[in-house]
């Protein structure tokens, strides 16, 4: 703090750490220790608020250890978020290294420009049109009838539909990390494996891989948080034997009226996702400076 | 005149680490003055001691006879010139000259005025506008002198500015500074680790080393009496010869070295029995062995350099000679791989304690 | 060339095609529809070609209400993460590296944080002060996980930044706060503009967070879910036309500014 007034002067110092302060305090911490503030009460009425039941305990979460449907929800929500984040990686790691070390810096700049424009249209509209596209009587099942693949129309809305539209939302995520990463991959290394007679397959697992770990590390961390905490990819593509966990903490605060029980499980998606985060980080042996690039 | 700068027992230090320590000298106001020495010496660090950049955490520095105590940079009657120059990039030529005016409140027109003024000044007039991205390396130069001129200081502070610049640049600015600072009388304090560019242009010249002060002197008195083994090394070139005191007497003391008995001069305080140096300049020995004191050396090879050549031999005990010979002589140099003597006068020698 | 490789080359540009296919083809059946007459959006069948999806559009006053809407939780954004993001930037960057690794995680939580969690958080939060959801936590919530971008951006071009410029303007005689206003602050323009360039386009696009502090107030996003239940229309894909359209050319002029950075910054170097 010291440098800071030394840099600055005491107004404009002064000023700054009252920013940073509300920002962190006010709208970091403040929020969050609420939160947890609310998991822990039980959902009273108004009157008994701050009366003898209003004690601290654990049972709106353990009410969703107890639950089967729920459970089994969150569950289903943690593996098919990590494949998500797993078949982002597949669809995007032979683009990054092609963008990476074989393309001229004029292909890869258009690709990335090109990369970069459904990106800054919102997820919204990008699941949208995936709605449009997957719809019972839509074009994806006309093509597939016209062509004679399928010989009855297929509901892709569910498991299928969500898969298709977060892989889409979230491609840069994943795709631009691991492409910073090779980039940085001296040419001559792939050369010298190959001189050395390793196969493609080798050269990837043994040299492009290890190098790009951190880039992996961090695509797969965000494409993972991201999909565990999407609303609108399943609430849009999803059917009711697809649903996220998400949508059933927005039932908590919407409809079926118990905040408490919604923060719960909010915290608990907010704990996972933080577990999920550090520990990928720390084994890959990456650092939240790198993360944020 | 211009105000002096006085250092009264000045320390710096970062942590554990002593940068600077009890460095005392006095700067007259108008001066031309040099602090020399290899880099990580604290040159710098007693540069950003007079601007105020840094407080000194022992001793104090008067500029003006007023104690610079607590005083920032922005409070204080230097401008300073930076090594990187720093130029403000985004500003056009003329708001950089002006920019301390403008810190002073001046009008726009009247900060104009004085920057075309001082554009006139360092040639550059009409450059006002353009920006320093688009300007020459010696072009740069002059606006960072002009930017710190405009404030009228009293004592202007140059980090090495000359360094980026290349050879023939580098000698040109050297006579433009000095022109510069004689027309306006500015206080210069000028840092450099090039002995010849600190020799050339200064008045006078302190000499550091390891965070100590070493000597302060006019550049004659550096190169003739050097009051320390580094300062007879560091300032131009030298030939040292080990040996012990045996007599001293009006101010020469006799060594005896493995070469023989040789005489010079008596520096810094040494005795009778004193293990010592004796430093004798290439240009002080005379080929032939005329002279008070006799070397015998090989001549290895000599190289011409234009004005002198200088010959490389090497002594009795192993140590390397180096003597220069002027052109105009150079017909009767001794030839190369004999065996010659060089001889020098007592007065050109100097005696210092080793080590 | 071998087989193998040929094989190789083949599969690689199919692959290719395929990624590009399916990045855009989303993109380009969701504006086709915009012209279709079925009233359900769709390609397939195709039943007609018109325009009357945009005069629909045109006509819907609840849609203009949430772009307005949008626009004004866009704009407060931008006046609250832009000051807060700069700050904590400068912060950052004038602490001692011992310090700022604990203020750093705390900094950039937000982008790690589920985005629902950010707004259910602070839902929760200023229900205890009486405030419900609306316009106003919308900018709140968002603002808290915007200010860490624009933060991010604003410390890149800080670290190019020459501080001996800062001493030089020091020794010349200005104020701290001049330095600030003349050196520091003009040096940083570009990544400002291009921070709050971001940081319209994150608010307009969020959707996850605004869901559960949107209170009664309905932003863009949340109006086009909506109407996926309520009954949509190609007048929805009019929008994402027009919208698709506005945000190439953001994107466009996004990396103009960007690109002409980078030359500056090289340039400077």
């Amino acid at each position: 703090m010291a440098s800071l007034y030394q840099r600055f002067g005491g107004g404009l110092a002064t000023i700054f750490i009252a920013l940073v302060f509300l920002w962190l305090a006010g709208m970091v911490l403040a929020p969050n220790v609420m939160m947890i503030d609310y998991a822990l009460r039980p959902n009273l009425p108004p009157a008994q608020i701050g009366g003898p039941n209003d004690v601290y305990s654990l049972d709106n979460i353990l009410y969703l250890a107890n639950e089967a449907v729920h459970r089994s929800i969150f569950f289903k929500t943690i593996w098919a978020s990590a494949f998500v984040a797993f078949i982002t990686f597949v669809v995007c790691y032979p683009l990054a290294f092609w963008l990476a070390q074989r393309a001229t810096p004029g292909q890869t700049a258009i690709a990335i420009l090109a990369l970069t424009i459904p990106f800054w249209i919102n997820e919204v509209l990008r699941t949208l049109a995936w709605y449009i596209i997957l719809a019972f009587r839509g074009p994806l099942n006309a093509v597939l009838l016209n062509m004679g693949i399928i010989e009855a129309p297929v509901r892709w809305y569910g498991n299928i539909g969500v898969l298709a539209g977060m892989v889409y939302a979230y491609i840069l995520f994943m795709l631009f990390p691991i492409y910073n990463s090779i980039e940085s991959l001296d040419k001559s290394q792939i050369e010298a494996a190959r001189d050395l007679g390793a196969s493609t397959w080798r050269i990837h697992w043994r040299v492009v891989m290890p190098h790009a770990k951190a880039g992996i590390a961090t695509g797969c961390v965000f494409t993972f948080m991201l999909a565990a905490g999407s609303y609108v990819a399943p609430a849009l593509l999803g059917a009711p034997g697809s649903r996220w966990f998400t949508e059933v903490i927005y039932n908590w605060f919407f409809e079926g009226g118990d905040w408490n029980r919604g923060a719960a499980y909010a915290l608990v998606l907010l704990v996972l996702c933080l577990v999920v985060v550090l520990a990928t980080l720390k084994i890959a042996r990456v650092s939240l400076t790198d993360v944020a690039k | 005149m211009s105000h002096s700068v006085e250092l009264q027992a000045v320390g710096m230090s970062f942590g554990a680490t002593r940068a600077v320590g009890d460095v005392n000298f006095t700067v007259n106001g108008g001066e031309f003055f040099s602090i020399l020495g290899p880099s990580g010496c604290g040159k710098t660090t007693i540069l950003r001691m007079i601007a105020g950049f840094l407080q000194p955490t022992e001793g104090r520095i008067l500029i003006g006879g007023k104690d610079m105590q607590g005083l920032g940079p922005n409070q204080r009657p230097t401008a300073m010139i930076f090594q990187s120059l720093a130029l403000f990039p985004l500003m056009p030529v003329w708001e950089n000259i002006a920019f301390g005016l403008e810190a002073r409140g001046a009008s726009k027109a009247e900060r104009r005025k004085k920057a075309d003024e001082l554009l006139k000044l360092i040639a550059l007039e009409g450059y006002g506008d353009r920006m320093p991205g688009e300007l020459s390396g010696g072009q740069r130069q002059r606006v960072a002198i002009a930017r710190a001129l405009a404030v009228e200081p009293q004592v202007l502070l140059l980090d090495e500015p000359l360094s980026a610049l290349d050879l023939k640049l580098r000698q040109h600015m050297r006579a433009e500074l000095r022109a510069l600072q004689k027309r306006t009388g500015v206080t210069f304090i000028y840092i450099t680790h090039d002995q010849s560019e600190a020799l050339a242009m200064s008045d006078r010249i302190a000499v550091m080393s390891a965070g100590v002060l070493q000597q302060v002197g006019t550049p004659r008195e550096l190169y003739d009496n050097p009051a320390t083994p580094f300062v007879a090394t560091f300032v131009g070139e030298n030939n040292a010869i080990a040996g012990k005191v045996t007599t001293i007497a009006d101010g020469i003391a006799a060594v005896e070295t493995p070469l023989g008995s040789l005489r010079g001069r008596a520096n810094g305080g040494i005795k009778a029995g004193d293990k010592v140096k004796l430093y004798v300049r290439p240009e002080a020995l005379v080929s032939g062995g005329a002279g008070e004191n006799v070397l015998t050396s090989t001549v290895d090879r000599i190289d011409f350099e234009g004005a002198f050549g200088l010959a490389y031999g090497r002594l009795q005990d192993g140590s390397q000679l180096i003597a220069s010979i002027p052109s105009t002589d150079l017909a009767n140099a001794p030839a190369t791989g004999s065996q010659a003597s060089f001889g020098f006068a007592t007065q050109h020698a100097v005696v210092l304690p080793d080590g | 060339m071998s087989a193998a490789d040929r094989i190789a080359r083949w599969v690689f540009r199919f692959y290719m095609v395929a990624f590009f296919v399916y990045l855009f083809m989303p993109l380009v059946v969701m504006s086709a529809a915009t012209f279709n007459t079925s009233r359900f959006p769709t390609v397939t069948p195709w039943q007609g070609t018109t325009l009357q999806w945009f005069s629909e559009l045109w006509a819907d006053a609840a849609m203009w209400q949430a772009v307005w809407t949008s626009v004004v939780v866009a704009f407060f954004v931008v006046i609250v993460s832009l000051p807060i993001g700069t700050a904590a930037a400068l912060m950052l960057t004038s602490l001692h590296a011992r310090a700022r690794g604990l203020l750093y995680a705390l900094m950039v939580s937000p982008l790690l944080t589920p985005g629902v969690v950010i707004g259910i958080s602070t839902l929760v939060l200023w229900r205890q002060l009486n405030v419900g959801g609306g316009t106003f936590l919308i900018v709140v919530a968002q603002s808290s996980f915007i200010i860490c971008y624009v933060m991010l951006m604003v410390a890149a071009r800080l670290q190019r930044f020459d501080r001996t410029q800062e001493e030089a303007a020091l020794g010349l005689g200005a104020s701290k706060f001049m330095v600030f206003r003349r050196i520091l602050l003009p040096y940083l323009k570009p990544s400002l503009i291009a921070a709050a360039f971001l940081a319209v386009l994150q608010s307009v696009e969020n959707y996850n967070t605004t869901l559960f502090v949107r209170g009664f107030d309905t932003p863009l996003t949340v109006f086009i879910a909506t109407k996926v239940r309520t009954g949509l229309t190609p007048a929805v894909n009019a929008l994402a036309l027009i919208l698709i359209t506005i945000t190439v050319l953001g994107a466009v002029t996004y990396e103009i500014l960007r690109r002409r950075n980078a030359a500056a910054a090289r340039e400077a170097e």
